[in-house]
């Protein structure tokens, strides 16, 4: 029995041992591809886009090694930031992007498209909204994206240049979540970006007269790093031009 | 009793899965600004406003949970499993479903959405309603586990006494409850004080109204990682000292 116990004992110690010590091996080989790939980082509200992107590729490179990972613009640059392995970030908010050129020394950001506000109500509008100054009225119910995350800050900056002060119901965490409180019924007004109406459903989309006052600019960031480089700068190429430009318009981005 | 030796370095490695994050989180902190971190008014809104929430909650779990627990003690056979099953379920779900579930029940468009008119959406009852939804099941089991372990010999004294059931459950039973409804009071605050995904999916958060102290950390991580580390650690003091404070009472009544 002490034999037994002492081999196991020793199997663990030696595994704990072999994990710490191929823990640098391990970041880089499981979280993203190493030296055959690249590994994008993307903003959620590109989702699309960057899947026809891919796509494309795909159809000419079938073997290409493309992974991607989609989320807030801010958890992304945290992650970079911290260590995670991308080859190319795309931000849906320049100063993510920014800060995580400057964080790791790299070159400006590149701009690649444009996104402005829209108004999103429920199928069939039921408060009969009509305008961002509806949005202050007493009966209806809205929300809209806290002011300490970007879509929140674009928002707030409409407002005042609209001389209105917005009182919403709830100061949300994301673009989703105004939009999943919308679709559901429970506000019956949110401001959004214009591409996260294109791909929601049960929801109308109510244009704000001079929107494009505020623009939200989305910028790509190439990282160096133990990646596959023609094949980053085949993705940066197909999505910075013409295929990409292409694309971006048809989901309801602008061009830089 | 004493386990074979080699479970010892699993135990380390379990140890330390458990500390290691919250050193991480303590080594995130800047110290010098702790208390001004928080003490900032988003902070002090959203801890008061998760105390008051966790506060009613508890006090509905109570009202709630301890006849839901009587009522499955009363239960026989495979029922009863069955019941209780779904009664801990909040317990296990995750916390995005409970939100959906909730939604689809007391949302301006739910089940109840007519009769309730919207008067609960965005409000600062919606956050009480998801953290008793989450949290009662504490109370339950431990009602019922506690019911369970008893005889029912004084109970039935009291009876040939003629005192009424009313007055049996009030003199006898509850305070031979007491260290059963003292933990499940505990750990269903705690719960409720760290809920936050249903809370997320089905109050919305604005800032003293329903912004609880997880909400204002996950919405704090985006611009100001300091101050969500800070307040993040506020609540793993809580967590820790309410665990220790429930779990002193039942080991004392073994």
């Amino acid at each position: 029995m002490r034999r037994v116990a002492g081999i196991v004992v020793l199997v663990l110690l030696v595994a704990t041992i072999g994990a710490v010590l191929a823990g640098s091996f391990i970041d880089r080989g499981e979280v993203g591809p190493a030296h055959d790939g690249i590994t994008v980082f993307a903003a959620a509200s590109l989702t699309d886009v960057v899947e026809q992107v891919v796509d494309e590729i795909h159809a000419d490179l079938p073997w290409a090694d493309i992974t991607v990972a989609y989320g807030g613009s801010s958890d992304l640059a945290a992650q970079i930031l911290e260590g995670a392995p991308a080859t190319i970030f795309l931000s849906a908010d320049e100063a993510q992007g920014d800060a995580v050129a400057d964080g790791l020394g790299l070159d400006e950001p590149a701009a690649f498209a444009t996104n402005t506000l829209t108004i999103v109500v429920p199928e069939g509008n039921p408060a009969a909204v009509d305008g961002l100054a509806d949005l202050e009225r007493g009966d209806v119910t809205s929300v809209i994206c806290a002011p300490q995350v970007p879509c929140g800050a674009a928002t707030a900056e409409l407002a005042s240049l609209e001389g209105l002060t917005l009182s919403p119901a709830s100061d949300e965490q994301s673009v989703t979540d105004v939009l999943s409180k919308v679709a559901a019924g429970q506000a019956d007004a949110g401001v959004v970006y214009v591409t996260d109406v294109a791909r929601a459903s049960g929801v109308e989309e109510v244009p704000i007269a001079g929107a494009e006052r505020v623009v939200n600019t989305y910028v790509a960031v190439a990282i160096p790093g133990d990646h596959d480089p023609s094949l980053a700068a085949r993705f940066w190429d197909d999505l910075v031009g013409a295929p990409g430009r292409a694309i971006l318009a048809d989901a309801g981005f602008g061009l830089p | 009793m004493t386990g074979p030796r080699w479970l010892a370095p699993l135990a380390v490695l379990g140890g330390l899965l458990v500390l290691l994050p919250l050193v991480g989180l303590a080594s995130r902190v800047p110290w010098e600004d702790f208390w001004s971190l928080v003490a900032s008014d988003a902070s002090l809104t959203a801890l008061g406003l998760s105390l008051r929430t966790a506060a009613v909650a508890t006090a509905l779990v109570v009202a709630l949970g301890v006849p839901l627990g009587f009522a499955l003690h009363r239960l026989r056979g495979p029922v009863r499993g069955l019941v209780r099953a779904v009664v801990l379920a909040p317990l296990v779900l995750p916390p995005v479903v409970g939100g959906l579930a909730l939604l689809y029940a007391f949302g301006r468009r739910g089940l109840l959405g007519e009769q309730l008119g919207g008067a609960i959406a965005f409000s600062t009852v919606a956050v009480v309603i998801a953290q008793t939804f989450v949290a009662m099941p504490f109370m339950v089991v431990s009602v019922e586990s506690a019911l369970d372990a008893r005889s029912g010999r004084h109970e039935a004294m009291a009876a040939t006494l003629g005192a009424s059931r009313t007055r049996t459950l009030l003199a006898v039973t509850l305070p031979a409850l007491g260290p059963a409804l003292a933990t499940g009071a505990v750990l269903a605050f705690a719960r409720a004080l760290g809920e936050f995904g249903a809370t997320l999916t089905f109050a919305g958060s604005l800032a003293g109204v329903t912004r609880t102290a997880p909400l204002e950390i996950y919405l704090a991580r985006e611009t100001d990682p300091a101050a969500a580390a800070a307040l993040s650690l506020v609540l793993v003091a809580v967590a820790i000292a309410v665990v220790a404070l429930a779990y002193r009472p039942l080991r004392g009544s073994r």
